[in-house]
């Protein structure tokens, strides 16, 4: 037992610190580092769907039911795991359509109706009051444990105005409008609420699973031996089986989980986290497992509390919600009964602030102020935000008055569980008209007022009536006899149907009414066309970027009045950094005015949606602007000229990515074509310019002789001489350049022939001999010794071209009078090499490569004139034409030793040892 | 008339013909037989006007026009091309790196005597 005031002092240091870290959020967000774009926030604060019922509720369950408090999380489990798409179409679509609550959703998606925005709005606040009051209970329940003597009888609690309840009622009543009305605009993000209420999520898992650990490790030997005594008790084995005596008990398992199932994403507070608050719908895939991971790990150790509980006060009259506060106190641990307390006071908080800030919403912008804005003098104020701030500030006070007043009157009756049921069968009739809304064109606005309306009555009359009339307070016995004594009209029995429990036959009886209301309705009669295109919004949500949405308006209107309407609403300051956003996002430059079109009404009624909610921001709009109304085929026709612009632009932007594919490719194209180009230009201007220059010769003396008649005989016989080399020099050169563009091209005839290559050798060293005894050069052949006779085929008139050719090469650069030329032939497996070597200077190694190429002469000048530049070129393209290669071996000492291979008929030639400076490697 | 002329090209039977020709009219010859030599000629002897062969070694009839004009002291030496090469796009280089005359291979004796008679005559014009 625990001093009132040390508890009170708690109670309020958590609720500041909560309060700081919604402050720090909203300043984070402020400076533009924003601490909610995480999809783990995002997760966390979804996981407010865990309230006061988890941490008493679920154990008070489990302790007389089992293992049925699991229904309840499973629900949302299967949901988040199979149906996230669903939430991520409804975020999409109310991204797209600055939808603020979902009665806000449920109307926008019928045409913007007022009427059925009301309806939601009036269902939500009605279903929601019993939830709170279960939040309130819990918190009073959980004073109590703390600071009263364990199994002391509870007073019955008396006049509202001494009861501690109210006032905490009120105090979170004022804490709420703090968090959430400090400013007005409902499509801003609520930071702060979001920061606070993921900080919550992760205090209460810590301090349930710090009570639960205690209980199973402390005191207990752990998991094993806390349920083998319990299996051993017999009053508490029949818990862990699944069958808790209920007739049709999977009727009741499959009820509960499809009601928890639907109520993760209709209840007021789920839609506002999950839907409004998203920031990016890259979140939802995480949360789609993280959340299923929290509600597993807050529920792990419900039983074995619920478990431990039972045997621990066997006997003494305490209540089984409690067991999580009472169990620490009673087994002296004071510090972890706090904790506990703390949990529990974070999560029942965390639910009444969202939710009360939900259904706030819904009520100032779906309630009351279409209502406020058919009264004229309202309409006409200058300036409505102070307005909307006080309506919304006052739904919080009045929501949770409400809630103490039915926690007050029926709160006794029921274990909190019961209570708590009752709220998700109402937001559970809200799931036709939403779900299949979604995705269904052909919902029409009159089938979803049918079906709510119905549902709604039924459930009133079948879960509500009976527990304020269970309770006591309501002296009647119309639950049990039926109004008037018509045993039929039974509220928990309609009809007779007598086997299932009041949940399960409220359950059955009113969405049988609500969805056979609503389809049948929808079927009867075609949507208008105010429905018809907000259908093809929501249905077709997520198909197509917003700009390419439809716009389904017509009429005329002025800017003037617009900027006015939404300075009314939003403040003059924002209203015109808004136009010019919408201005800019329209590809319009700064100072020209703003088009007054459908777009531009479109976007004005939308960003008051953000602030009044959609069918309020209708119905001002409509008053400012002269619309026509739209018919069934203007919609479609708008429709048909949307996708037709959508399918354009989609081509263009392929036709746009074909024609850069096609540019690139031409621009690669080109650039080889180019390439070409300058080489066959390098070429011709080559051969051009090697043809000309011994023809500037011929001319140029021939025509000094001619100017000349004087000349001196010596000169002219020099010239002479000159202009006749020069002539040879021109032939020689115009046939080698024939020669190459023949075996270049292909067109050159070969001759093949089975060779005999050492007697080839041996003729044409034999002939060029006479040549070199002029000069005093020596001519040496070595031949492999007689026995190999290598065969070649080849064409032998090429061979010998090729044989001369390098043999002039060595004779040219041979030293005058003591020049030597070795001619060695050596035959290998496979090929044979043909080496010829002089003594000259040799070439040096900048030029080793530079001679093979065409009309590159090596050594200087005085080679010049002889020589074409073509020779090795052409031997090399010879030899490589008989699969063969031509190179200049590594220096080997002095001179020049070119060497050539040739492969035996089959056999592909070896490759050469280097070429280039290095060791001279030996010829295997 | 009077001169001095530098003769650059690397192929010697042009090389004679060319120098023959200069001397006949009566101009005083230089010989260099690749692009450096013809530099070192033209800053040792400044002649008043050279008969640059483009393909040479060592350096390009262009690349020593180009240094020619960039050089202070020999910057207005009256500068004839000779060359093979006879397209479009060598006649616009030569004249782009300052040539003042450009003419292609095999030439007209008597055109390429007149044409130098011309150049000499006019002097250089104003950069």
């Amino acid at each position: 037992m625990l001093s009132p005031t040390l508890v009170l002092v708690l109670s309020f240091g958590y609720l500041l610190l909560l309060f700081a870290v919604a402050g720090w959020a909203d300043r984070r967000a402020a400076a533009g580092r924003s601490v909610i774009g995480n999809a783990w926030v995002y997760a966390l604060s979804i996981a407010v769907y865990c309230t006061a019922w988890t941490y008493f509720g679920s154990v008070g369950r489990a302790a007389s039911g089992g293992v049925w408090f699991l229904p309840i999380y499973l629900g949302p489990t299967l949901a988040m795991l199979v149906a996230w798409v669903v939430l991520r179409k409804m975020v999409r679509t109310a991204r797209a359509q600055h939808v603020t609550s979902i009665a806000d959703f449920i109307a926008s998606r019928y045409g913007k109706s007022p009427a059925l925005a009301g309806l939601v709005s009036l269902i939500t606040v009605v279903g929601i009051v019993p939830y709170i009051a279960l939040q309130l209970k819990a918190v009073a329940s959980a004073y109590q444990v703390l600071t009263v003597p364990l199994a002391t009888a509870v007073p019955a609690p008396g006049p509202w105005w001494s009861d501690g309840t109210f006032y905490v009622a009120l105090a979170l009543a004022g804490f709420t409008m703090v968090f959430g009305t400090r400013h007005l605009d409902a499509t801003e993000r609520h930071e702060g609420m979001v920061a606070a209420i993921a900080f919550e999520s992760l205090v209460k898992l810590v301090a349930f699973l710090a009570v639960g650990a205690a209980v199973t490790w402390w005191l207990f030997d752990g998991p094993a031996d806390l349920f083998a005594r319990a299996l051993a008790d017999p009053a508490l084995a029949p818990l862990l089986r699944l069958e808790q005596g209920q007739r049709f008990p999977f009727a009741q398992w499959f009820a509960l989980t499809l009601l928890a199932m639907l109520s993760v994403l209709l209840l007021p507070r789920q839609f506002q986290v999950m839907v409004v608050e998203n920031v990016d719908e890259r979140h939802i895939r995480r949360a789609a497992w993280a959340f299923p991971a929290y509600l597993l790990l807050i529920n792990l150790f419900v039983l074995p509390i619920a478990l431990a509980g039972l045997m621990h006060f066997q006997g003494r009259p305490v209540q089984a919600d409690t067991f999580v506060l009472s169990l620490p106190l009673d087994l002296g641990w004071q510090g972890l009964a706090l904790l506990a307390f703390v949990g529990g006071l974070s999560a029942a908080t965390g639910m009444v602030i969202v939710e009360a800030i939900a259904v706030s919403t819904m009520v100032c912008n779906d309630l009351v102020m279409p209502l406020l804005l058919r009264w004229a003098r309202v309409a006409r104020r200058a300036e409505l935000t102070g307005l909307l701030l006080a309506v919304r500030r006052g739904a919080i006070l009045v929501v949770l008055l409400l809630g103490y007043a039915y926690y007050h009157l029926a709160g006794e009756a029921y274990a909190l569980v019961g209570i708590g049921l009752i709220s998700f069968a109402a937001v559970a009739q809200f799931a036709p008209a939403l779900l299949l809304g979604l995705y269904w064109k052909g919902a029409t606005r009159l089938g979803a007022m049918a079906g709510l309306s119905a549902g709604f009555a039924m459930w009133v009359y079948t879960l509500m009536l009976p527990s304020i009339g269970k309770s006591g307070w309501w002296e009647t016995d119309f639950v049990a006899e039926g109004p008037w004594g018509l045993a039929l009209l039974k509220p928990e029995q309609l009809l007779g149907l007598t086997l299932l429990d009041p949940l399960t036959h409220s359950l059955f009886w009113s969405l049988l009414l609500n969805v056979g209301l609503f389809v049948g309705l929808s079927l009867s009669r075609a949507p208008g066309a105010a429905e018809a295109s907000q259908a093809l919004l929501f249905v077709d949500a997520g198909r197509g970027a917003a700009q390419g949405q439809p716009v389904f308006w017509r009429g005329q209107a002025q800017v003037a009045d617009l900027q006015a309407l939404l300075a009314r609403f939003l403040g003059p300051a924002r209203a015109n950094r808004l136009l010019a956003e919408h201005a800019a996002s329209r590809g319009l430059a700064a100072d020209l005015p703003l088009p007054a079109d459908a777009q531009t009404v479109q976007f004005a009624e939308q960003q008051l949606a953000g602030a009044i909610g959609s069918a309020s921001a209708r119905v001002v709009v409509s008053k400012v602007v002269q619309e026509e109304s739209l018919g069934l085929d203007d919609v479609l026709r708008i429709l048909d000229e949307a996708s037709q612009l959508r399918r354009y632009s989609q081509e263009l932007e392929a036709q746009r990515q074909r024609l850069e594919q096609a540019t690139a490719q031409l621009r690669a194209a080109n650039e080889r074509l180019e390439s070409l180009d300058r080489l066959k230009d390098d070429f011709m201007s080559s051969v051009t310019h090697e043809l000309r220059t011994p023809l500037t010769s011929i001319r140029a003396l021939a025509e000094l002789m001619v100017d000349d008649a004087d000349m001196p005989a010596v000169q002219r016989q020099e010239f002479l001489r000159i202009v006749v080399a020069e002539t040879e020099r021109l032939s020689r050169l115009v046939n080698q350049v024939l020669d190459m563009a023949k075996i270049e091209s292909g067109h050159a005839e070969w001759h093949d022939s089975e060779l005999d290559v050492a007697a080839v050798l041996r003729q044409a060293v034999h002939s060029f001999q006479e040549t070199l005894r002029e000069r005093g050069t020596e001519l040496r052949l070595s031949l492999p010794v007689a026995g190999q006779r290598p065969l070649i085929r080849a064409d032998e008139d090429r061979l010998v071209q090729v044989l001369l050719n390098l043999l002039s090469n060595a004779a040219k650069f041979a030293p005058a009078g003591k020049g030597r030329i070795d001619v060695r032939l050596q035959v290998a497996p496979g090929a044979l090499t043909v080496e010829v070597q002089d003594n000259g200077p040799g070439v040096p190694a900048a030029q080793r490569e530079l001679i093979f190429e065409k009309f590159r002469q090596g050594g200087g000048d005085a080679h010049r004139p002889q020589g074409t530049g073509l020779g090795l070129p052409i031997s090399r393209r010879i030899v490589e034409h008989f699969g063969g290669q031509l190179f200049l071996r590594a220096d080997s000492g002095q001179g020049a030793c070119f060497a050539f291979t040739l492969p035996f008929s089959d056999n592909p030639t070896p490759a050469p040892p280097e070429a280039t400076a290095g060791a001279k490697g030996d010829f295997p | 008339m009077s001169g001095r002329i530098l003769i650059a090209d690397d192929e010697p039977n042009i090389l004679i013909s060319l120098e023959y020709l200069m001397k006949r009219q009566g101009y005083e010859v230089l010989v260099a037989r690749d692009g450096q030599e013809a530099l070192d000629q033209l800053r040792a002897h400044r002649p008043q006007l050279v008969l640059l062969d483009v393909m040479m070694p060592r350096k390009s009839g262009f690349e020593v026009c180009s240094e020619l004009r960039a050089d202070e002291a020999i910057r207005d030496t009256l500068v004839l091309m000779l060359t093979a090469k006879g397209r479009d796009t060598d006649v616009a280089k030569g004249l782009g790196v300052g040539a003042d005359a450009y003419m292609t291979k095999p030439f007209s004796t008597k055109e390429l005597a007149q044409k130098v008679a011309e150049l000499l005559a006019a002097g250089r014009k104003a950069a």
